[in-house]
């Protein structure tokens, strides 16, 4: 993994590419690429390094969070050190996930990250469909199901929802709606909501 | 600015030159050969394709959505309604993935039972799909109760072992649900010992027959390259003439001490496509039979994974397996919880269509159910 990065910062000085550490047993670490540059490393990546073969392309949805982080900060007069635990708000966002193998060398997987800047108005990252092919319909399925705006793509339409439906239901904060038109047999808190509206009304 | 030329109908009538060269028809979601509800919007020019766009969603139920909103093993009947013909490999690809994210260890004899169910749903799978692409040709019914006939046989095993035909929900992290019940591994050798008498039966009145080789053989061929750059994966790759089968290269499971060939195709047809899935069925039948004489005793579970109240540690994972109809990977995050943060599926059946519009342009209309039926989708998987 290591090696991978090494090499795309060879021949991509200018491209911001870093790793990011899987916590779990698995072992599978990723690249986080940044979206100016994104298409270049593809094609690097492809061309160079033999990752022939685009396997999974998805979306993840990171809600703003908080994470905690100890420093150490000077206090008083003789500016002793003391240990403090602050903590930090990390925005949301959404992110770009795609798996890679070489079918020509049989390596893999090589994880690729791509984010956007934000949840709501900042959510274009460039598509690598030019790149690689199957990525066309698993784009889609991200812009339809996560809201993922990806600039490039071919043909960017919704793919398993209605082209009517206005919202991205893999979203963790989606709400589904209880007009009960999606619902025709309302029961549990759907039905509960339902009745206390119908009261209200 | 000069008018268009006029055209006139043989009424009489004048026509639009832009208007009357193509035709716009749509093929499906009811349709006996879309494998499901499955539509296709197709532009003919003539009887020839020269536009193809597939429309999705007919089954989609968001299954990734219901699945993190579950516990981990809830995650795992549901996983049987993806691809229901094949409910076993779904199992084990979940399986595997959870296995990969929480590092989990997987029983011995329950590595052989799942290689064995494994490629009896590889065989089951293969015997409805030459069926069904000669029902797409128009041979409708016999050859597929040919193919059903063998399907049953494995079914009924299935269900002696699972309590289901289709709807399985066998494996769980670190092994399966429960063993052989006495007598199966008999039965199951007898099915196996079998098969290859129905493949030969298949084949004689099959592979040689003019009508068959006229409807598959140079149509719709696809470049290696192309099958790899549009993520072409299983059979329909390596009948492009690409060696690679994930049971090799990845050598999950156990399938690193099984001796097997991976056969290959030449031209990318149709024909070679369909000829790959009887030579894969005849090589899962010697897997079958290497399986089946070294399982041994032992536990079929890992005592020390938990499946209710499992919570893996916080990561990743993807993991995949060579499922009959393609690569079928899980990508799963977990952030320490009870459930999946996210969920997420890699459908051959979908991305295995990537490629469907290509291979169809400049075919007949006729044509395009075969090659949609030499793909081997189902909806399940494709819409989720």
């Amino acid at each position: 993994m290591t090696e991978v990065l090494q090499a795309i910062l060879a021949a991509i000085p200018s491209a911001s590419v870093e790793l990011v550490r899987n916590p779990g047993p698995s072992g599978q670490h990723s690249l986080l690429v940044g979206r100016d540059h994104a298409l270049a490393v593809a094609e690097f990546l492809r061309d160079t390094l033999g990752f022939d073969f685009c396997s999974n392309v998805t979306g993840v949805d990171w809600l703003p969070h908080k994470v905690k982080q100890t420093v150490l900060r000077k206090e008083g007069a003789d500016a002793k050190e003391v240990r403090e635990t602050v903590e930090r708000e990390v925005p949301g966002f959404l992110e770009a996930v795609y798996h890679l193998y070489s079918i020509a060398k049989k390596s893999g997987p090589l994880t690729l990250r791509v984010r956007t800047g934000d949840r709501a108005g900042d959510v274009s990252v460039p598509s690598l469909t030019p790149v690689w092919k199957s990525a066309e319909f698993q784009e889609r399925e991200a812009y339809d199901l996560f809201g993922i705006r990806f600039t490039g793509h071919p043909d960017l339409r919704r793919i398993l929802m209605w082209d009517g439906f206005a919202d991205h239901p893999m979203r963790k904060d989606y709400v589904a709606p209880d007009d009960c038109e999606y619902e025709p047999t309302p029961h549990g808190a759907v039905l509960a909501r339902v009745n206390a509206r119908t009261e209200a009304a | 600015m000069m008018a268009a030329p006029t055209v006139f109908s043989p009424g009489g009538t004048p026509v639009s030159p832009e208007k009357s060269r193509t035709i716009d028809v749509s093929l499906g979601p009811q349709h006996p050969s879309t494998h499901g509800v499955f539509r296709m919007n197709v532009t003919l020019d003539g009887e020839t394709v020269v536009k193809l766009q597939p429309v999705f969603g007919y089954l989609h139920r968001n299954h990734e959505k219901i699945a993190e909103g579950n516990s981990w093993l809830a995650a795992m009947p549901y996983t049987d309604r993806l691809d229901y013909f094949c409910s076993l490999t779904n199992n084990w690809a979940y399986a595997l993935a959870v296995e990969k994210l929480a590092g989990i260890e997987v029983a011995e004899r329950a590595e052989y039972i799942r290689v064995i169910v494994g490629e009896l749903t590889r065989l089951q799978n293969h015997s409805a799909f030459l069926g069904f692409i000669l029902g797409d040709m128009g041979a409708w019914g016999t050859a597929l109760m040919y193919g059903f006939r063998e399907r049953e046989k494995i079914l009924d095993l299935f269900e002696s072992l699972t309590g289901a035909r289709m709807m399985c929900n066998y494996m769980r992290f670190g092994g399966c649900r429960c063993d052989l019940p006495p007598g199966w591994l008999v039965a199951a050798r007898k099915v196996v010992d079998g098969f290859p008498a129905f493949l030969d039966e298949m084949e004689a009145l099959l592979t040689g027959n003019e009508i068959l080789l006229a409807r598959l053989q140079g149509v719709a061929p696809l470049a290696p390259a192309r099958a790899i750059n549009s993520g072409m994966s299983g059979p329909g790759l390596r009948a492009s003439g690409v060696d690679y089968d994930i049971r090799k290269v990845d050598g999950y499971g156990i399938y690193s001490r099984f001796k097997f060939r991976v056969p290959r195709g030449g031209a990318g047809d149709c024909y070679d496509r369909f000829m790959l899935r009887v030579l894969e069925a005849r090589e899962s039948v010697e897997i079958l039979k290497q399986a089946m004489s070294g399982i041994p005793d032992g536990l079929i579970l890992n005592p020390k994974a938990r499946q209710r109240g499992f919570h893996p540690p916080v990561g990743e994972a993807y993991g995949r397996i060579e499922g009959p109809k393609g690569e079928l990977g899980f990508y799963l995050i977990s952030d320490g919880g009870t459930r999946p943060y996210r969920f997420r599926i890699r459908p051959p059946s979908l991305i295995n269509l990537t490629v469907l519009e290509e291979l169809c342009l400049g075919t007949k209309l006729a044509d395009v159910m075969v090659i949609l039926g030499s793909i081997d989708i189902v909806l399940g998987e494709v819409d989720r």
